[in-house]
């Protein structure tokens, strides 16, 4: 998410303030997020991770990996690019970042969407809209590394790495060095 | 983009980002549902001024599957028969509030004009006389770089009637914006008059050009222009230009060989070649449906 | 009879030179010319401004298409020669390609007794054959003897060469002109604009450069066979002008015009598709423009002609190949050939040179002298003007130099002694 945003705003760039998760704290919020997948669903029979282009594609990766090292399990892991769906389109710029690959068909499946950020919600929107395309899930869940508030649809997360009460100029950029909170100028 | 009227409006980035997006829409349509929302509520009409079945169908796929109403206009069953122009035609049709118009003529430069008369909505060139066939050339890009990978340092063969083809013209502008060499071969009769700032080659030995070839192009003999009056024979112009079984055997295995269709099978291709794995004329067809979704989509999507 | 006028504070401008003086004008005819005859017009006369400017024989126009009868939507006689006036000039020859054409004395008369009401002298063209079509020689001795002194299928060239090379035999004769569209229909079929790079990559059907050489050569070897006079109509390619250079040279009696449009706009004006710039024969290169205006300056080409051909804006509003062919002329002719060529050399191609080709010399084009007819024009050469479609006194609007400012442009237009334009407004 917090990459799109910076797109959406060319010719401005993210400025850094304070950096509020390391990468260490960054690590520790996925095994417990990966842990909390686990215990929500019984195990993983029929779980099915989605990562959402571009920035929740990598943690998508990471809460696999963990999952296969805790648990043994092979997760399906897949990507997904909402730019088709978003409801801005011709509003301002809309393309698609990256490709969408999902692994499986997903009837009956519990699928967990991850994102990097979750923000106005709106991007999770066309997540779900996206994702019916390919099969009834029998359950969709949300997994976000950071909850910055201002939601401006009726969409709450069921994993957070963490909450991170936020005004509405500012930005949030999750990588792998961790979550830092700036702004763009 | 404004409009899509030829393919040098694109210039390289803008090719390369069609191609790019036209990716992500060759994927939708190997999902289980084909259809993605994008342009709800937009209105794309299609104008074929000159029949054309299959470029209509794939332009009303690609629109059909982005969600758009569409709206289909041929002149077999319209007013230009009574007599009205084709500017009152597109005036007419704009009216009803068309977001994007694809337009097909017999005449060149056409949608050009039509960009003149139109005031919001934006013109895809779906073909015009002998000037160009933009998307055509871009489903041809998408499927060589499908197959190989790139385009940059290929070499193309563009073989047959390129004076009256639309095709070729573009197909010039894009491979040659992308990277690749260019040769056309072609009986004199059948070149245009003059070559100049074209980045071409000209050959006239098609089995001297074959084993070179990374791309063979080859176009159609368009009988029904007459063009059959500018060869002897059909007998002697498949002698010397088609790709006959003999002349597949020259070909490097990994060349590819597409043809914008419709095919003369026994003129420009034989029959068994067409059948060959280096002919790719089902997946350019398969793939001018995704090409034209990211054209409409990023003409109707792509920027505010 | 009209007042008696005077134009005042000028300079003459004729075949016989350049000198500061009045005119004055009365009866139809000058009355006197001088330095400061002002005083000896009448009191009554209407007084005309002519300082800073020139006061020259009107321009005479070998081809102007006024479409009447038949394409009155596209400009009428009555339209047509408002516009002549307005550019300049004080007689045009109206092209016999009408609806129906001009190939009987009724459709002639027809056409005189419409331009004898008109603000210019018409002078009507005949066909050469019956209908245009290239089949049978029009009635010319009938025709000449209305007055009718140039004969051409224009539109098209006689594509018949014994049809031609009859009618050369036959005109000789009547002491009349012909004068050919030169086209080879069969090379040119189809063609849309001229057949090169600017063609090739437009992907419209071209015409080359050849179609129209192979007819003047043609023509030019008919007129040496029969000795008679010929005029070729519109040259548009560098090859023409050299076969007419080389004609001349022996002695034939031919003759030439070009178009002004072909003097200044190339083929690349096409690249938008405008049929605005769709003309038969087609705008052709930057070559064939050099050609042209060299031999326009060392006189292998004797007039400029407008090939003034009005469409209604509907019938140009097609696709590019579907379009008629043809431009606006009059108004624009004498600002547009301002623009590369001296106002002497000018005025000697498109007054006097012209005059005489028509047979209308010396009631026009002739010296500005006392008991001359007066038909004389007074261009200002430093006036600047920006052209408007929508200000044109035709009635269509096709003109392709829409938008394009130039310096130099008629003033007043005096026809048969009569003030018919002052200061760039026609009078009636």
């Amino acid at each position: 998410m917090a990459e799109r945003e910076r797109s959406h705003t060319r010719g401005r760039i993210f400025v850094p303030r304070t950096q509020v998760l390391s990468a260490a704290d960054l690590h520790r919020a996925l095994v417990r997020m990966a842990h909390e997948i686990a215990e929500r669903n019984s195990g993983l029979d029929g779980v099915v991770l989605v990562g959402l282009q571009t920035g929740g594609v990598p943690l998508a990766r990471s809460i696999a990996e963990t999952l296969r090292e805790a648990e043994d399990a092979d997760v399906p892991t897949g990507t997904l690019d909402v730019a088709f769906y978003r409801d801005d389109i011709g509003l301002r710029p809309v393309l698609p970042e990256a490709v969408t690959e999902i692994p499986c068909e997903l009837t009956g499946k519990a699928v967990v969407l991850v994102d990097d950020v979750l923000f106005t919600g709106r991007t999770v929107r066309a997540a779900l809209h996206a994702l019916s395309d390919f099969g009834r899930a029998r359950t969709v869940q949300l997994a976000v590394m950071v909850d910055r508030g201002h939601r401006e649809l009726p969409i709450r997360p069921d994993y957070v790495g963490k909450n991170l009460p936020t005004r509405r100029d500012e930005m949030v950029d999750v990588s792998e060095d961790g979550v830092t909170i700036g702004t763009l100028q | 983009m404004t409009h899509l009227l030829s393919v040098s409006d694109l210039g390289r980035d803008g090719i390369e980002e069609v191609l790019r997006v036209a990716e992500a829409f060759a994927e939708v349509g190997t999902r289980p549902i084909r259809k993605v929302p994008t342009l709800r509520g937009k209105a794309i009409a299609t104008l074929f001024f000159e029949d054309s079945t299959r470029t209509r169908l794939s332009f009303e796929t690609a629109a059909k599957r982005l969600s758009a109403d569409v709206l289909s206009f041929s002149v077999g069953a319209s007013s230009v028969k009574k007599g009205e122009s084709v500017r009152d035609t597109v005036e007419t049709i704009e009216a009803m509030g068309m977001d994007a118009l694809v337009v097909r003529h017999a005449s060149a430069g056409v949608p050009v004009q039509v960009s003149r008369w139109v005031r919001r909505c934006k013109v895809v060139n779906g073909g015009d006389g002998w000037h160009e066939h933009p998307t055509q050339a871009l489903l041809d890009c998408f499927t060589v770089r499908q197959v190989r990978g790139q385009i940059e340092g290929l070499r193309v063969l563009v073989v047959g009637d390129v004076l009256h083809s639309r095709v070729a013209r573009s197909q010039v502008l894009a491979y040659h914006a992308l990277g690749a060499s260019v040769t056309l071969v072609a009986p004199g009769s059948l070149l245009p008059a003059s070559l100049e700032g074209w980045p071409v080659e000209v050959g006239d030995d098609l089995d001297a050009e074959l084993p070179k070839a990374d791309v063979v192009s080859l176009l159609r003999l368009q009988a029904e222009r007459g063009s059959g009056a500018f060869v002897p024979t059909l007998r002697e112009y498949t002698a010397r230009f088609g790709l006959t079984a003999r002349r597949a055997q020259l070909l490097d295995p990994d060349a590819v060989v597409t043809h914008p269709g419709p095919m003369v099978r026994g003129v420009e291709i034989a029959s068994d070649v067409a059948d060959l794995p280096q002919a790719v004329v089902t997946r350019q067809v398969t793939n001018g449906v995704a090409v034209r979704m990211a054209v409409l989509f990023l003409l109707l999507g792509g920027a505010a | 009879m009209s007042r008696p006028l005077v134009l005042r504070g000028g300079e003459v401008l004729d075949a016989c030179g350049r000198r500061r003086a009045d005119v004055v004008v009365a009866g139809g005819v000058v009355r006197a010319v001088g330095p400061d005859v002002a005083r000896e017009a009448p009191s009554r006369a209407q007084v005309l401004d002519a300082g800073g400017c020139v006061v020259a024989p009107g321009l005479v126009d070998l081809h102007a298409h006024l479409r009447e009868p038949g394409r009155e939507e596209a400009e009428t006689v009555e339209t047509g020669a408002r516009s002549a006036a307005l550019g300049g000039y004080t007689a045009v020859v109206a092209m016999p390609n009408t609806e129906p054409p001009v190939d009987c004395a009724a459709v002639a008369q027809e056409v005189l007794r419409l331009g004898a009401r008109a603000l210019v002298e018409v002078a009507v063209a005949g066909t050469i054959t019956v209908g245009r079509e290239g089949e049978r020689l029009a009635p010319m001795g009938e025709l000449a003897a209305l007055g009718v002194r140039i004969f051409t299928d224009d539109g098209a060239g006689v594509q018949d060469g014994a049809l031609m090379r009859r009618a050369l035999d036959y005109a000789r004769g009547l002491g009349v002109t012909l004068a050919q569209h030169c086209e080879d229909a069969a090379l040119a079929a189809g063609g849309a604009m001229h057949e090169g790079a600017c063609s090739s990559r437009l992907g419209l059907p071209g015409a080359p450069a050849a179609a129209e050489e192979t007819m003047v050569a043609r023509d030019i070897a008919l007129a040496r066979l029969t000795g008679a006079r010929l005029h070729f109509l519109h040259l548009s390619t560098a090859g023409s002008v050299e076969l007419v250079r080389r004609a001349k040279s022996e002695g034939l009696s031919v003759t030439a015009e070009a178009a002004p449009h072909h003097l200044v706009l190339t083929d690349a004006a096409c690249a938008g598709y405008d049929p605005t710039f769709k003309v038969s024969p087609p705008l052709r290169t930057e070559v064939d423009v050099e050609c042209l205006r060299a031999g326009l300056a060392d006189g292998v080409i004797d007039a400029i002609a407008t090939d003034h051909a009005p469409h209604a804006p509907e019938a140009k509003d097609l696709p590019f190949d579907e379009a008629p062919p043809g431009m606006l002329g009059l108004e624009t002719a004498l600002p547009v050939v301002l623009s590369f060529l001296g106002l002497e050399l000018a005025l000697d191609r498109m007054s006097w040179r012209p005059a005489r080709i028509a047979g209308l010399a010396p009631r026009q084009g002739g010296p500005v002298v006392e008991g001359a007819a007066a038909n004389l024009c007074v261009i200002d050469p430093a006036a600047t003007w920006t052209v408007d479609p929508a200000r044109l006194a035709s009635r269509s609007r096709n003109t392709p130099f829409a938008g394009w400012t130039f310096t130099g442009r008629n003033r007043h237009t005096i026809v048969a002694g009569e003030a018919v334009v002052v200061d760039a407004e026609a009078q009636r």
